[in-house]
């Protein structure tokens, strides 16, 4: 269970918001990258977040544009538990899974800024415990499941010693 | 029943039948990575153990985004990516050799029939040649890297069929964005788009892969072409690889079909910021202009510098109008130098700086200032993209963009 205050934002949160390229391309250190997090669109999401954690909730196609991999990288850095959102552009929910960053796909409209919310991502359930709501969602799709419980893509590989995932239906 | 591009690819990489939807561990005929995104792969192979190649012929690292070195930190990742390079024997394509985009297929790495992933979002771009090309994350990347396979799920696809004339002044880049503004953001998540029609099949290679380029601001995983003559002449011309040319089947399934007649088209204008944010050019003409840009991988080939130079040729910017100019590879420069391109443009008044993405992605080369607006051929508008969060860009065709620097405003270039 994570427990967390809910940060809200709207729809087409690309990755240059949640990491600009003119920070992105100049160093690897992820942690000090991490004061950058959603710059463009909260310049305080890094001192709000980081001390307690924190669930970044948006709307419909979180995370569009780039394949920046930075772009989960900081929002991990910056404290952020979980992305909750309608629905996630597709190289930015695999770059999630594989660097460990929870995302799930809910309906978000009801969330309000600063809700505390609890999640259970095994049972699919999100409770709102300042509306006192649950909101239920589909597990992960099965592949993806298997890569965030064998610890990401990395862990996967070194486990198997190859991809083991197309006996993972769906 | 019939079977899409996509479809076919997939199972001719996965070595068995499969339909949309399905997952696959696929082979992989290249893997690509750019500056900004190949030193977190080369930590994450670190990371698997790993310190070698599947194969270092069809692996490249691509110094493009912050091209030369703007600064020590970039310096540093260069130099790891340069290290790697010597470690594994990989493709290295230093400074100045151009956008990575370009490079992949002009120095003959893919050719139809490929599964190619690359660490950045527009490497489908390569669907104009008939390879399904798509973007991926470093770790991603990495483990292709490592294993030459990758594991995907296959695509359902959506087929734009495009008829008609081009009219005068209208080019792919405006088809492009007008279905970006058509289909939204995320009109195409987890999608491959399927071009074909006529007015496609009238377009050069080079103007496909514009269009092949966006697919991704239209959340689609590839922008699908069949392979025609044209392709395979393009193809052999930049390598001596042998073209596997996949079409689609007749009744292949389409979970939609969208119809464009190109002889209605005017040309198009995506205002900040927002790519979908899309306009007819009449909507917004007259909208001041502070700096224009030419180049970048969606139209920075030498037919778009021809465009521009036509429009250009024996005339001045407009006064206090900037036009940074970027050939999208060092051969494109060259050509378009034995051309006289490069002389037009600069004796407009251009500055022609180092085939590179520098000016798109705001590392460098031409960062607007506060309040600015910016009409440039790039594929990306979003607030701060070019380095500055207080400017505005708008994206248009190689011909709108010359038409408008001449006159300080967004410029009709019919």
């Amino acid at each position: 269970m994570i427990r967390a205050k809910a940060f809200k934002y709207g729809n087409d949160i690309n990755t240059d918001y949640i990491i600009s390229g003119k920070y992105k391309f100049k160093s690897n250190d992820m942690d000090a990258m991490a004061h950058h997090a959603m710059e463009e669109l909260d310049p305080d999401y890094y001192d709000k977040v980081k001390p307690q954690g924190g669930f970044l909730v948006a709307g419909t196609n979180f995370g569009c544009g780039s394949s920046r991999e930075q772009a989960p990288l900081v929002l991990i850095g910056a404290g952020t538990q979980a992305v909750l959102a309608k629905s996630f552009a597709r190289i930015f929910y695999r770059n999630a899974i594989n660097t460990g960053l929870p995302v799930v796909v809910c309906d978000t409209d009801a969330i309000q800024a600063d809700d505390h919310l609890e999640l259970d991502l095994e049972g699919g359930v999100l409770r709102n415990v300042t509306q006192d709501t649950v909101i239920e969602f589909a597990p992960l799709p099965p592949v993806m499941a298997r890569l965030l419980a064998d610890g990401g893509l990395v862990a996967h590989l070194r486990k198997h010693g190859t991809f083991k995932l197309e006996d993972a239906s769906g | 029943m019939g079977k899409t591009i996509a479809e076919k690819i997939f199972a001719s990489h996965a070595g068995r039948e499969v339909s949309a939807g399905d997952i696959v561990v696929c082979d992989v005929d290249f893997v690509m990575g750019q500056d900004g995104t190949s030193p977190l792969a080369i930590r994450a192979l670190e990371n698997m153990g790993v310190d070698t190649v599947f194969d270092p012929n069809k692996v490249a690292v691509v110094m493009d985004h912050s091209s030369p070195s703007p600064l020590e930190g970039v310096s540093a990742l260069h130099t790891l990516m340069r290290d790697f390079g010597e470690r594994t024997g990989c493709h290295v394509y230093d400074v100045g050799c151009g956008v990575c985009h370009q490079l992949v297929p002009e120095q003959g790495h893919v050719v139809p029939g490929d599964l190619v992933v690359g660490c950045d979002s527009h490497t489908c771009t390569y669907g104009a040649i008939n390879v399904f090309s798509t973007g991926v994350g470093s770790t991603d990347g990495a483990a292709a890297m490592a294993s030459g396979k990758l594991w995907f799920r296959v695509p359902q696809t959506i087929k734009i069929q495009v008829e008609g004339a081009w009219p005068t002044g209208v080019y792919s880049k405006d088809l492009i964005l007008y279905l970006a503004g058509l289909l939204g953001a995320d009109g195409a998540t987890y999608r491959a788009l399927e071009f074909s029609g006529s007015a496609i099949d009238a377009l050069s290679v080079e103007a496909r892969m514009t269009i092949s380029n966006m697919a991704i601001e239209l959340g689609a995983k590839a922008g699908l072409m069949a392979a025609d003559d044209k392709t395979i002449a393009w193809v052999r011309e930049h390598g001596d690889r042998t073209p596997r040319p996949v079409d689609a089947d007749p009744d292949a399934h389409y979970e939609q079909v969208i119809t464009v007649d190109v002889s209605q088209l005017v040309p198009q204008i995506a205002q900040p910021h927002t790519v979908d944010n899309v306009v007819p050019l009449p909507d917004v003409a007259g909208t001041p202009i502070a700096q224009g840009v030419i180049g970048t991988c969606t139209n920075g080939r030498l037919e778009d510098l021809r465009i521009a130079a036509d429009i250009l040729r024996g005339k001045q910017l407009a006064h206090g109008v900037r036009l940074i100019v970027a050939p999208a590879s060092r051969e494109i420069y060259l050509a378009a130098m034995d051309a006289g391109y490069i002389q037009d443009l600069t004796r407009a008044g251009a500055c022609v700086v180092t085939p590179g993405c520098g000016p798109c992605v705001g590392t460098h080369n031409g960062v607007p200032s506060d309040g600015e607006n910016v009409i440039s051929t790039a594929n990306r508008n979003f607030k701060g993209r070019m380095g500055n969060s207080n400017a505005f860009i708008y994206l248009a065709s190689p011909a709108t963009v010359a038409a408008s620097v001449l006159t300080g405003e967004i410029s009709d270039p019919r």
